[in-house]
C-alpha cells in the first residue's frame, strides 16, 4: 500500500535579540525590574554570531546532527564566520527583515515602522526572493514622532532595532485582553514566521509548485489568535495562507501544545490518503513567550542569551503517485498515541509512542535507523537545570528496549549513540518537537543513508489546567 | 528514607519523573500528598 510522501521541508529562524525583552520570562521580570534591559544587552548576539552557531547550521541544513557530537563544546563559543544565513532547506533573517514582515502580515494597521527600517527590510527579504518589491511599496513608513507617540501613550509596544526604537506595535482594542499590543505581538511573530517559512518552502521548489498549487493548509504554531469572546479562535492557517498567495485553498489549525504540528503532518497524510486533497502544506510559526525563556540561567553563567530567534517550518505532503521518488512516505497505518485512559507516566508514554508503532510495523526497536524526539538543544537547557532532553529520552527508548528484550542491558549507550540524535532545536516547542528533523530525514532518505525514521512529538497538556494528562503523537516515516 | 506519615509536595517534570508517578511512589510508602504538580522544561 502507498501512503502520502513529504516532498519538501523548510526549517526557517529569524534573529530577534530586540523582541527577546517580550518574552514570557523576560516580559514578567523586566515589568519587576526595568533596569534588566542593561543586564540582559551584553548577552544578546549579534546576527553573525547566531547565524555561524553550529545547531543554527544543522537547523537549516547546512550540516548534519551528527556533526554536533564531535564539535567542542560550548558551541556557541566557536561560531563559524564563513557560515551561510541560507541552508539546504532553511534560512536565517536578521531582525529588521522579521520587523519587515511583521508590518507586511499586519492586515489591521497596528504596525508601524520607520523609513529605514522598512527600506532595510525590503532590501534584504527580496535579495532573498522571499518578497518582492511591490509589496513593500504598498507599506508606508511612519515618521519617528508617530512611532514615539504611540509608544508613549502607553498603548503600543516599541520595536526595537540596535538599541533604538524603529517602530511600534498597537493595541486592537480599547479594553480586549485578547487585542494588546503583547498578544497581537504574540500573534503577528507567529503570522509572520509562519509565512517566512511556507514562503521559503516554494522557493524550494524551484517553479514546480506555485501558491496557487496548494489544496490545503493546517497550521500548527502555539500561539492563541482570537477575541475577548473567543480566545484561541484561531484559523492563522489562513491568514498565513493569503499572505502566501494560496488563492484556491483555505485552512485550519490544530492545537495540541508542543506536539501540534506533528498532529500536523499526519493529518495532512490523512486528509491525502482519503481522496479528500492532494496536496497539503502544514505549517508553524515561532513563539515569541519563548524567547528568552531560560535567559536567568544563560546571564548566571556568562554565557550568550541563546533562545534569540524564532523558528518556523513548513512541511509539503502530496500524494504518493505525485511520483514516489520524489520523498520518503508517512506510514498512517503505524500512528501512536497516548491514549486518554492510559497512565501519564514516562513508561507509559514511550510505550504508546514508541512500541506502539514499532508493534503495528511488525519492527524491533533496531529495525528502525532513528527516532525523532524532543531535539531541544541542551546547550540552551542544561545551565537551567533541564538537562539534555533528547539524550534523556533516548535513554527511556532504550531502557524500554532492554526491558523488552529488543537490545541487550548493556547496549542502552551504544543504541543512544546509533539510533539517537543531537539536540539541535531553538526551544520552540512544537518544533523542536520532532519535526525540526523532518528536513534532515527526507535528505538522507534521497541519498539512500537513512530508511525508517521514527517521530514522535510529545504535548504537556496539563499545563493548562484542564487535565493532568501528557500527550502525543508518532509515527514511521520510510523510504 | 521513611515516608510513613510524612506530608508530601510532589514536583514532578515531563521528560522525567512527573508528579503522578512521584505521588503514587510516595503513597505506597506511607506518605500523605498534599500537592501534586508536573512542570514541562522546554
Amino acid at each position: 500500500m502507498s501512503y502520502p510522501i513529504v516532498t519538501a521541508v523548510a526549517n526557517v529562524l529569524a534573529h530577534s535579540p530586540g523582541l527577546v525583552r517580550y518574552g514570557s520570562r523576560t516580559s514578567r521580570d523586566l515589568a519587576r525590574d526595568p533596569a534588566l534591559v542593561a543586564t540582559i544587552a551584553p548577552h544578546l548576539r549579534t546576527y553573525p554570531e547566531a547565524v555561524g552557531y553550529g545547531p543554527t547550521q544543522v537547523y537549516i541544513g547546512n550540516a548534519d546532527p551528527e556533526a554536533l557530537r564531535t564539535a567542542s563544546r560550548p558551541w556557541f563559543a566557536t561560531p563559524d564566520p564563513t557560515a551561510r544565513s541560507d541552508g539546504a532547506f532553511g534560512e536565517v533573517i536578521g531582525e529588521a527583515e522579521l520587523l519587515g514582515l511583521l508590518k507586511l502580515c499586519d492586515r489591521a494597521r497596528l504596525v508601524q515602522l520607520d523609513e529605514a527600517t522598512l527600506a532595510r527590510a525590503r532590501d534584504g527579504l527580496v535579495a532573498r526572493a522571499l518578497a518582492s518589491t511591490e509589496e513593500f511599496h504598498a507599506l508606508a513608513p511612519s515618521p519617528e514622532a508617530g512611532i514615539a507617540r504611540a509608544v508613549g501613550s502607553g498603548e503600543a509596544l516599541p520595536l526595537v532595532l540596535d538599541d533604538k526604537v524603529v517602530g511600534a506595535v498597537a493595541r486592537g482594542h480599547e479594553e480586549d485582553e485578547a487585542l494588546t499590543a503583547g498578544v497581537l505581538l504574540e500573534n503577528l511573530v507567529a503570522k509572520a514566521t509562519g509565512v517566512l517559512a511556507l514562503r521559503r518552502l516554494f522557493a524550494q521548489l524551484e517553479g514546480r509548485l506555485a501558491p496557487g498549487d496548494l489544496d490545503f493548509v493546517l497550521a500548527g504554531s502555539e500561539e492563541a489568535v482570537g477575541d475577548r469572546y473567543q480566545r484561541g479562535g484561531g484559523n492563522l492557517a489562513k491568514a498565513i495562507a493569503e499572505q502566501v498567495g494560496v488563492k484556491r485553498a483555505s485552512g485550519f489549525d490544530i492545537k495540541a501544545f508542543c506536539a501540534s504540528t506533528l498532529y500536523g503532518v499526519f493529518n495532512a497524510a490523512a486528509l491525502i490518503q482519503a481522496g479528500v486533497f492532494s496536496r497539503v502544506a502544514v505549517v508553524a510559526g515561532g513563539s515569541l513567550a519563548k524567547l528568552g525563556m531560560k535567559y536567568r540561567a544563560h546571564v548566571a553563567r556568562g554565557m550568550p542569551i541563546l533562545e534569540d530567534v524564532v523558528a518556523g517550518i513548513a512541511i509539503l505532503v502530496e500524494d504518493a503517485r505525485s511520483g514516489k521518488d520524489r520523498g520518503p512516505a508517512i506510514r498512517l497505518d503505524t500512528v501512536g498515541f497516548h491514549g486518554a485512559g492510559a497512565e501519564s507516566s514516562q513508561q507509559a508514554v514511550i510505550e504508546a509512542l514508541v512500541l506502539g508503532p514499532l508493534a503495528k510495523a511488525g519492527y524491533r526497536l533496531t529495525d528502525v535507523d532513528r527516532y525523532a524526539t524532543e531535539m531541544h538543544n541542551p546547550e540552551i537547557t542544561e545551565p537551567a537545570g533541564s538537562g539534555d532532553v533528547p539524550l534523556g529520552n533516548y535513554r527511556l527508548i532504550a531502557a524500554l528496549g532492554a526491558m523488552r528484550g529488543h537490545i541487550p542491558r548493556d547496549g542502552i549507550q551504544d543504541f543512544i549513540v546509533r539510533y539517537g540524535l543531537p539536540g539541535y532545536a531553538p526551544t520552540q516547542g512544537h518544533i523542536a518537537s520532532a519535526v525540526c528533523y523532518l528536513g534532515h530525514a527526507v535528505q538522507s532518505m534521497r541519498a539512500g543513508n537513512v530508511g525508517r525514521v521514527l517521530f514522535m512529538a510529545k504535548g504537556s497538556l496539563f499545563l493548562g489546567r484542564m487535565t493532568q494528562l501528557s500527550d502525543g503523537v508518532s509515527f514511521l516515516v520510510t523510504t | 528514607m521513611n515516608l510513613k506519615g510524612k506530608r508530601v509536595l510532589a514536583l514532578g517534570e515531563r521528560d522525567g519523573v512527573n508528579g503522578a508517578a512521584i505521588e503514587a511512589c510516595v503513597r505506597s510508602a506511607g506518605a500523605d500528598v498534599l500537592y501534586v504538580e508536573t512542570q514541562c522544561f522546554v
